[in-house]
């Protein structure tokens, strides 16, 4: 059959398929068609459209007629296998049980995430009541003083550079900067693992630095009440993208049975999920940072109390929530 | 062989082609979809202030979204392909020819961030360079490609059909017969001479010398009157 021949016989059905396709494309994903497209008969009509382009490539027909066609399949393709399910029943899912059990499968890496994240943290602070002079190795002594400043009693609000900073104008800074940190964590332990640990350590050893330089200085209490509400989810959020970051380059350097790249695909797939946990527990903790943690007015003691049953509140979560099937 | 045509099997049995995008289409686009994210900014940059400093803190909670996840919400919900994308016919799809769900296009996007180190993407593009499907590291780890998009609408064979130009007479055929391969480069010189300029087309078709007998336009004349009968036009 000479190309234009078949051009002719088959032209009325592909501009049919075509329109299908633009109404499909219109409706975008999550939706099922179906609903609105009348295209109970798409999957034949689709099926005719892979034979012509099987024929067309046999018989050699012009590359632009073909060209043609394989774009047509590629779309019915997308639209026949390309359906996913929707978007809020998985995450209610994630958030009760999935996101605890990836933890939970993945302790190693947490486990190692922590030990460079927490043992600094609150190694540090040890080790300079012993010796102050640790803090000045670390942070320059402007910087320290700045910090005493930014704790000291009278303040009315702690932990801020500038008396004048809002509460909203701190949520905004501290989710524009804590999650961008969390996923760079993440996407750092691309260079194997070293990025993620780097970032880690780091974290780790600043932070204990200034805990450690406050607490000698007697500032101790405003500090701590200051960082411990907020502290449970964002440093578990570090740590757990840190732990995914960690996967990554665990995956690039020990892929086991399977080809690196298979490993790295992996588990980026399951670092991602946990990546997306952390992110929302970092957007709760920039919550309490901005609106809770910064208030002189609350009593160190309701402070302490409630940070103390938010850090039990979270372990049990990780540990216990999703041990069943739900 | 060198080829940017990847093939994909379906469970229809056909071989769908896809076309890959290069770094410099591709660094195009980027540069599109960073334009418009940097007209956001500014444009944001200018009114949120006005409220104050809650509306720094609003402007910079607007950042954070626009800049992690303008990228990713873009590729799920337009078939794969951002604003920048779009302008130059490219969009991302999975290893495997579907579309990219929430999963392979946030950790593509959220790895760009190594991609980009040490600078301007250079571990990026080192990475497309090296192997063979122009991936750069954020498509290795979610298994994404970036391809050229094909138009749906029909590619016109000849030229708009010129009497004067193209008289009526009577073909001859060649008189050995081409193969079918021949031929079919024949009708594919046909569909593509609009692309090409005229210098470049007769310089092509005076290769033909021994078949046609002619050089310059009446030999490409004579070519696309042979492809259009080999494509069954007349």
């Amino acid at each position: 059959m000479k190309q234009q021949a078949f051009e002719l016989a088959h032209e009325e059905e592909w501009v049919a398929f075509a329109a299908i396709l633009g109404q499909l494309g219109q409706l975008g994903h999550g939706r099922r068609f179906g609903t609105t497209v009348s295209a109970e008969d798409f999957p034949s009509r689709y099926r005719r459209v892979c034979h012509h382009l099987a024929l067309a490539r046999e018989r050699r027909y012009t590359a632009g007629l073909i060209g043609r066609l394989n774009e047509m399949a590629l779309r019915g393709h997308h639209a026949l296998y390309g359906a996913r399910p929707g978007l809020q029943r998985k995450w209610g899912r994630f958030l009760l049980s999935g996101f605890p059990r990836l933890v939970r499968a993945n302790w190693r890496s947490v486990l190692l995430a922590s030990a460079l994240f927490y043992l600094p943290f609150f190694g540090l602070p040890l080790a300079i009541q012993k010796n102050p002079e640790v803090a000045y190795l670390i942070q320059d002594p402007q910087s320290l003083a700045h910090m005493e400043e930014m704790y000291r009693s009278g303040n009315e609000k702690f932990g801020r550079k500038d008396a004048a900073d809002t509460d909203v104008y701190m949520f905004g800074f501290y989710i524009w900067n804590n999650v961008r940190i969390t996923f760079q964590v993440f996407a750092s332990g691309l260079l194997l693992g070293l990025g993620s640990i780097f970032f880690l350590l780091a974290n780790g050893v600043q932070g204990g630095a200034v805990a450690g330089h406050l607490t000698r200085m007697g500032l101790g209490g405003n500090f701590w009440s200051f960082v411990i509400t907020h502290g449970a989810p964002e440093m578990a959020a570090l740590v757990l993208s840190g732990a995914a970051g960690l996967k990554l380059g665990f995956a690039l350097l020990s892929p086991g049975r399977k080809s690196r790249l298979q490993s790295l695909k992996d588990a980026a797939r399951n670092g991602i999920a946990i990546v997306y946990g952390a992110a929302l527990m970092d957007v709760l903790a920039a919550f309490i940072e901005a609106f809770w943690s910064g208030s002189a007015l609350v009593p160190a003691a309701v402070k302490f109390s409630v940070g103390g049953s938010l850090w039990a509140l979270m372990l049990a979560y990780f540990l216990l929530a999703g041990r069943r099937y739900v | 062989m060198i080829d940017s045509i990847r093939a994909i099997e379906t469970p229809e049995g056909v071989l769908l082609e896809l076309r890959l995008a290069g770094p410099m289409v591709r660094a195009l686009a980027w540069a599109i979809d960073m334009a418009i994210r940097f007209a956001f900014y500014m444009g944001l940059g200018m009114l949120l202030p006005l409220l104050g400093r809650a509306g720094i803190g609003l402007w910079l909670i607007l950042m954070f979204l626009m800049e992690w996840f303008y990228p990713v919400i873009f590729e799920v919900l337009a078939q794969g392909q951002t604003a920048g994308k779009m302008a130059l016919g490219i969009r991302v799809l999975c290893d495997d020819g579907t579309p990219v769900g929430w999963y392979q296009s946030t950790v593509r996007n959220f790895l760009k961030f190594v991609d980009f180190l040490p600078v301007l993407y250079g571990a990026g593009l080192l990475s497309m360079l090296v192997q063979k499907d122009f991936k750069r590291l954020g498509d290795l780890a979610a298994g994404t490609l970036v391809v050229y998009t094909e138009r749906l609408a029909p590619r016109q064979l000849r030229a708009i059909p010129d009497p004067e130009q193209e008289p009526v007479e009577a073909v001859i055929l060649p008189r050995l017969p081409l193969t079918l391969e021949e031929q079919q480069s024949l009708v594919a010189f046909a569909a593509r001479r609009r692309e090409l300029t005229m210098e470049r087309a007769e310089e092509l078709v005076d290769l033909l010398e021994p078949l046609t007998g002619l050089r310059g336009p009446k030999a490409v004349l004579r070519i696309r009157q042979l492809a259009s009968i080999y494509a069954g036009e007349r």
